[in-house]
């Protein structure tokens, strides 16, 4: 093995308090494509935020070629020829292929004006050296993700990067994809770049990497080299951790089947998706972050429009077309991304808390304040909503407060089933608790809970049933007393 | 790597759609033209269309430093305001010393929109306040400086030396002398947008902000940029509104922004930023002159002239969502197979 060409060492990096990343190791080697493994969550992003400047350390060292540096900002990891492929592409939508490529570094004449024919040219030997065909001219808007990832990568060889950083790049790419991107990538590996290769899909390391590291929880784990470590090896390194006693998860009685969902398809999304859920069951929906399941849950409940299969609720087959007369059925949905789906954050508790229900506080037309501040006050209290009142505007509320209220407004609304996407992600341990012992309580009144949780201990702790998507696929269907975390993520990651 | 080459060659007959923008715009203002010319014969003439071009010379001028800020995704609602107080105190300043060389006097123009659009670009880029905002607040201030400024008194054609009034309206080469200076400014303009590293940057900032930051385009820089340069232009404009109407009141161009925001929208400049360009914009500007040269000609009621301008600029922007939202079909996501 040759010298690295980068190191990082004891790297810590905290966000308000908590841990994002905590004695973290990694060694770049040039010529080597190193992966860098771990949960949603681990620390991976952050990691590569350090190296790229974006993100500066705590505390930890820094080494460039056995010199220690210091990066203050994206431009001096360009300088040193670090560069980055992110998962969301910087790419410049009208802007054209070639100035995509060389956009804050364009070649100029004598005279400072832009060098469009060099440009041009070089643009051009940069696309053949990769092998690629595209109009140099054509808007980056009309370029397929695969294709402008291949500009990326070209922008990265036009600065001569030795360290390339490639973020999930073949999440949005079709298996051709691909195998044209991994020809590149052994392409640039073979002229001695250092590539730090982030992928959730396994076998994908197992084919292209040399080395792995991983990371659990913002911990360093191990550095391995992929000849000498199975997937399961793996797989236990990610998620090794014991589930606590975090999740208070009653025995309940569960009573008839309250949704069958058969054959659900919404093309290019989601395919087949089949289940029952029953009152006072948790059904955990598992799986990596982009597998479909937020998709398949908008499409149970009429947010977006399924192509194929059928929705049951109560054993009455209906055609979902809209939000409306699913949460007539009695199903409320509690949105992953709270400040866009889920809440109105510019208004007050009240208003948020009592937006499903205010007809109930109308009369002849107009609303009745003050029992809809009681109403609200009600449901804040019994959420535990910490807040000075009800009157409080929702963007000043801590996020774990936020996801209280959300869970409040619908609650409200008194639904039978009730569909939660990522109900604890990014609010603190406290909070969790409340929220999952919430769930149990509710469970425990017949109401029946579908959750979408990429945190593997609360899928295995809260639910009853777990439902593991892979890439639109449904890939398995685990009883509580069957699963482990190494099941749920061979099934994840489609490693089986 | 065929699967590369087939993606690219649909999307081209889209792009080839977007090119079509100006060239349909061009369309639209010939045929508009011979219309015109069927109700009013003295439309088609050359004194009539040189009466248009300076018409429409300072529209020009200030909806091109519009588009510069519009495709950074910003607006500037001070344009006007800036323009009628550079006309007020540069006709102060020549009533005052009737000598001074005109060149001078329009590099005071200019001088003074900087300052005034340096004060727009610091609002928005260190006070943090959004365009629209900070310049609907700067429209009032510069509008009320006006009237502070001059006591709501008036500088009438008399007061103002004749060397002055000929800046504008003197003639060389066929053209008047405003035309040319908004000839100048577009090609100044369009070689700045084109081909240097600072007219690209607006784009790139416009079209993906977070993108343009990564890339170590200082992008505070460039916004600050676009509004002095818009405060330059105004002031230029100032200048060459008072000497072409050979007067300088408290309501010089009240109103006149939105009419730099309906020839950017009308030329294809996007709202949302990254897309404009200057022949699209020129084009803009002339096909507004052209309808508010034609009503009258026709002696059509000036309603009737506010009806269209609006029309147009919906029209404008149908036709632009509508294409955004056939270049949002290209970006479904699919799954692997």
């Amino acid at each position: 093995m040759s010298e690295p060409i980068l190191s990082l060492t004891n790297i810590s990096k905290r966000f308000a308090g908590v841990h994002a990343l905590n004695g973290v190791h990694l060694d770049l080697c040039p010529g080597e494509v190193h992966a860098l493994l771990g949960e949603n969550g681990a620390g991976k992003s952050t990691l590569v935020k350090v190296i790229t400047g974006v993100h500066q350390p705590d505390s930890g060292e820094i080494t460039l070629n056995g010199e220690q540096i210091h990066l203050s900002d994206p431009r001096q990891a360009t300088r040193l020829g670090i560069s980055a492929i992110y998962q969301e592409l910087s790419i410049f939508p009208d802007l054209d292929i070639a100035e995509n490529i060389f956009v804050g570094r364009r070649p100029t004449l004598a005279a400072g004006l832009v060098d469009w024919r060099r440009m041009y040219r070089e643009a051009g030997k940069l696309l053949d050296q990769l092998g690629v065909h595209l109009d140099l001219k054509t808007k980056a808007r009309y370029l397929s993700i695969a294709q402008q990832q291949m500009v990326e990568i070209a922008r990265a060889l036009s600065v001569n990067s030795r360290i390339l950083i490639m973020d999930e790049p073949t999440s949005a790419l079709t298996l051709s994809e691909v195998a044209d991107l991994f020809r590149i990538v052994r392409r640039l590996r073979e002229d001695g770049t250092a590539i730090l290769f982030i992928s959730h899909r396994l076998e994908e390391l197992f084919e292209i990497a040399n080395r792995v590291t991983v990371l659990r929880d913002g911990a360093y784990v191990d550095t391995r080299t992929m000849d000498e470590v199975t997937q399961e090896e793996l797989i236990r390194m990610m998620v090794g951790r014991k589930v606590t006693e975090l999740f208070p998860k009653k025995e309940v009685q569960q009573g008839e089947v309250i949704l069958r969902v058969r054959n659900l398809t919404r093309k290019g999304v989601f395919e087949n998706i089949s289940f029952e859920l029953r009152k006072g069951e948790i059904l955990g929906m598992a799986g990596l972050v982009g597998a479909g399941r937020t998709e398949v849950s908008q499409a149970i409940f009429g947010v977006v429009p399924a192509d194929e299969g059928t929705v049951e609720i109560d054993g009455n087959e209906m055609r979902v077309t809209n939000p409306q007369q699913v949460m007539a059925c009695g199903v409320a949905y509690v949105p992953e991304d709270r400040q866009h789906h889920g809440l109105v954050t510019a208004m007050d508790i009240t208003d948020n808390i009592t937006l499903p229900i205010l007809t109930r506080f109308t009369r002849r037309g107009w609303l009745a304040n003050k029992e809809a501040s009681q109403a609200a006050y009600n449901a804040a209290t019994q959420m535990e909503v910490k807040a000075t009142t009800v009157w409080q505007k929702v963007r000043e509320l801590s996020g774990g407060n936020q996801q209280k209220v959300v869970l409040a407004k619908w609650l409200t609304t008194t639904p039978r089933i009730l569909i939660l996407d990522e109900p604890t992600r990014g609010i603190d341990i406290g909070t969790k608790a409340a929220v999952h012992s919430l769930m149990s309580n509710l469970v425990g009144q017949g109401i029946a809970i579908l959750m979408i949780s990429s945190e593997l201990p609360e899928v295995l702790g809260m639910s009853d049933r777990i439902l593991v998507m892979h890439e639109g696929h449904m890939t398995a269907l685990f009883d509580r007393s069957e699963a482990n975390q190494e099941k749920i993520m061979l099934a994840a990651t489609q490693a089986v | 790597m065929t699967t590369m080459k087939h993606a690219v060659s649909k999307p081209n007959s889209i792009q080839a759609l977007l090119r079509f923008r100006e060239v349909a715009l061009l369309i639209f203002i010939i045929m508009l033209c011979l219309v015109i010319s069927l109700e009013s014969p003295t439309f088609l003439t050359f004194n009539n269309f040189s009466d248009i071009l300076l018409d429409i010379s300072v529209l020009a001028m200030v909806a091109l430093a519009q588009a510069m800020i519009i495709t950074t995704r910003g607006i500037d609602l001070s344009v006007a305001s800036m323009l009628g107080l550079t006309a007020m105190m540069t006709s102060f300043t020549i009533r005052a010393y009737p000598h001074t060389p005109v060149g001078l006097i329009v590099l005071l123009g200019m001088a003074l929109g900087f300052i005034l659009g340096s004060l727009n670009g610091l609002l928005i880029t260190k006070g943090k306040v959004p365009p629209i905002i900070a310049t609907l607040g700067t429209l009032s201030i510069y509008r009320g400086l006006i009237f502070l400024y001059s006591n709501g008194n008036w500088i009438n054609a008399f007061e103002l030396p004749a060397a002055f009034k000929q800046l504008a309206k003197g003639t060389s080469l066929v053209l008047p002398n405003l035309v040319w200076v908004a000839i100048f400014v577009a090609v100044i303009v369009y070689l700045f947008l084109n081909y240097t590293q600072a007219g690209r940057d607006i784009y790139a900032l416009g079209t993906n902000p977070e993108a343009a930051k990564i890339s170590g385009i200082r992008t505070e820089w460039v916004i600050m940029m676009v509004y002095m340069i818009s405060g330059g232009i105004c002031g230029l404009a100032g200048v060459m509104w008072a000497s072409r109407f050979e007067a300088a009141q408290t309501n010089t161009a009240l109103g006149f922004e939105l009419q730099t925001v309906a020839a950017s929208v009308i030329g294809g400049v996007s709202m949302l930023g990254g897309i404009g360009t200057v022949p699209g914009v020129l084009l803009g500007a002339l096909l507004l002159g052209i309808i508010q040269n034609g009503l009258t000609l026709s002696s059509i009621s000036p309603f009737w002239q506010g009806a269209v301008q609006g029309f147009l600029i919906l029209l404008a922007v149908v036709s632009d969502s509508s294409l955004q939202q056939r270049v949002r079909q290209t970006f479904t996501r699919r799954i692997p197979q």
